[in-house]
C-alpha cells in the first residue's frame, strides 16, 4: 500500500474536517478488534457517540495519557493494532511520550490527533497549535518518521487503512472543527474498564 | 529469615516471580543497581520514559492488555503523579505498582528533595493507597510479593518506598 498522494506539507495545508464524521470513517474501517483509546474532552465523546465498541477505552481524566496507554495495551497484546485518539490540547501536554513510542518503535501502534487548535471544552481558548506548533512536525522530530497530516477525508481513511494493516508506528494529524459532540461519554470508570478488558480478551 | 542477597536482588526475584515483566522508569541514583539487573535479564522489558505519569499510563494500559508491570522512580517524580493517579488508577481500579527510592530524609543535601519528600504519604494516605516503607532486606520478600498479590487481586494501587535504611540512600558528594 502505497502513502495518499495528496499530502500536506504542513497543518495549514490540511482541509479542516468535521470530528464526529471522521471518527465514524475511522471506526468503520476497524474489522480485528483493534483496541481504540479516546483521550478527554470531545474527541472522548464523539468516539462514545459513533458506538461503544467492547475495544474501546474511554479516559475520564488524566490529560494526555491516550499515547501512553494505548503504548502499553500494544505492548501487552502485539498482535493486536491499537489506535491512541487524542486532542491537540492533550498531546501538547505529554509531547515526551512521542519520543518513547518512537524510540520503543512501537509497531502495532497509531495515533490520531484531532486538532481544532482550541481547549473546546473549557471555553475554546486557543492551544498553542493555533499558535504555530505543528504536531506532526513534532512528531517527526520526536522520530516518529510515519507522520503526516490528512489532506481530506478521503486520505484520512488511506491512511488508516495503510496503519492498520502496515507496520507502524504512525501518527495521523487531522484538522477538525469546532463542532459540538454527539453525545457524552457515560462516567462509570470500573464498568469502562471492565468492558474493555472483556474486549481485550483479558477477563472472560 | 536471613538472607545473602542485596535489597535489589531480592526485589527482582519478587517481581520474576509474580510476572511483573514489564518495568517503565525514571532513573535514580540509588535505583541504579536494580536498574541494571532488570536491563540484564531478559525476563524483563524495561525502559525509560520522558515523565512519571507517562509511565503510569504505560503500565494501566499493559493492565488493561493483561501484562503485569512496574514503575521505579524518585520521590520528586512521584511528585508529578497524583492527577494520574486520582484520575486513572484509583478510580479505574487498576493495580499500578510503584516504587519509590526514597530521597528527601536521613542525610538529605537538596532542599527541594527535602520539601518534595512530605508530600509523598500524605498523597498517598489522601488516596487511599496502601503504600510500605521497605527498610530491612529480611523483609523485602515478604512485604512486597503479599502486597503485590494483595493489588492484582483487589485490582488498587501500591507503592514500596525504598528508605535510606534499606539502600543507603545518596549521600553528601563534596
Amino acid at each position: 500500500m502505497a502513502l495518499p498522494a495528496n499530502q500536506p506539507v504542513s497543518r495549514e495545508q490540511a482541509k479542516v474536517m468535521n470530528r464526529f464524521d471522521i471518527t465514524k470513517r475511522m471506526v468503520a474501517l476497524l474489522k480485528h478488534e483493534e483496541a481504540v483509546i479516546g483521550g478527554i474532552g470531545y474527541t472522548n465523546f464523539d468516539l462514545w457517540a459513533v458506538g461503544q465498541r467492547p475495544q474501546n477505552f474511554y479516559m475520564l481524566g488524566s490529560m494526555g495519557l491516550a499515547v501512553p496507554i494505548g503504548m502499553g495495551v500494544a505492548l501487552a497484546q502485539p498482535k493486536r493494532k491499537v489506535i491512541a485518539l487524542e486532542g491537540d490540547g492533550s498531546i501538547l501536554m505529554q509531547l515526551g511520550s512521542l519520543a518513547t513510542v518512537a524510540a520503543r518503535g512501537q509497531k502495532n501502534l497509531a495515533i490520531v490527533i484531532m486538532d481544532n487548535g482550541a481547549y473546546q471544552i473549557t471555553g475554546g481558548q486557543k492551544t498553542l497549535t493555533s499558535e504555530g506548533a505543528d504536531i506532526v512536525a513534532i512528531a517527526k522530530a520526536c522520530g516518529l518518521s510515519q507522520s503526516m497530516w490528512a489532506a481530506d477525508e478521503s486520505a484520512f481513511e488511506e491512511l488508516i487503512a495503510l496503519s492498520l494493516k502496515e507496520d507502524g508506528p504512525w501518527l495521523i494529524g487531522c484538522r477538525i472543527d469546532s463542532e459540538k459532540p454527539k453525545d457524552t461519554t457515560e462516567r462509570d470508570p470500573p464498568i469502562l474498564k471492565d468492558r474493555f478488558m472483556r474486549g481485550l480478551g483479558v477477563k472472560k | 529469615m536471613a538472607t545473602e542477597q542485596a535489597w535489589y536482588e531480592i526485589v527482582a526475584g519478587v517481581l520474576k516471580r509474580q510476572k511483573v515483566d514489564l518495568v517503565t522508569y525514571v532513573p535514580d541514583n540509588v535505583l541504579r543497581p536494580l536498574l541494571d539487573l532488570i536491563h540484564a535479564d531478559p525476563f524483563f522489558t524495561a525502559f525509560a520514559v520522558a515523565r512519571e505519569e507517562e509511565a503510569l499510563g504505560i503500565n494501566a494500559g499493559a493492565w488493561m492488555g493483561g501484562r503485569r508491570s512496574i514503575l521505579l522512580m524518585q520521590t520528586s517524580g512521584f511528585a508529578t503523579l497524583p492527577n494520574a493517579l486520582a484520575s486513572l488508577s484509583v478510580p479505574f481500579q487498576i493495580p499500578n505498582l510503584m516504587m519509590v527510592s526514597e530521597r528527601g530524609t536521613m542525610g538529605e543535601f537538596n532542599i527541594g528533595q527535602q520539601m518534595v519528600a512530605r508530600t509523598m504519604r500524605p498523597v498517598l494516605d489522601t488516596l487511599m493507597i496502601e503504600h510500605h516503607t521497605l527498610t530491612r532486606a529480611d523483609d523485602v520478600d515478604f512485604i512486597m510479593d503479599r502486597s503485590i498479590t494483595q493489588a492484582f487481586a483487589t485490582q488498587v494501587p501500591c507503592c514500596f518506598i525504598l528508605s535510606p535504611l534499606l539502600t543507603g540512600g545518596k549521600v553528601f558528594a563534596k
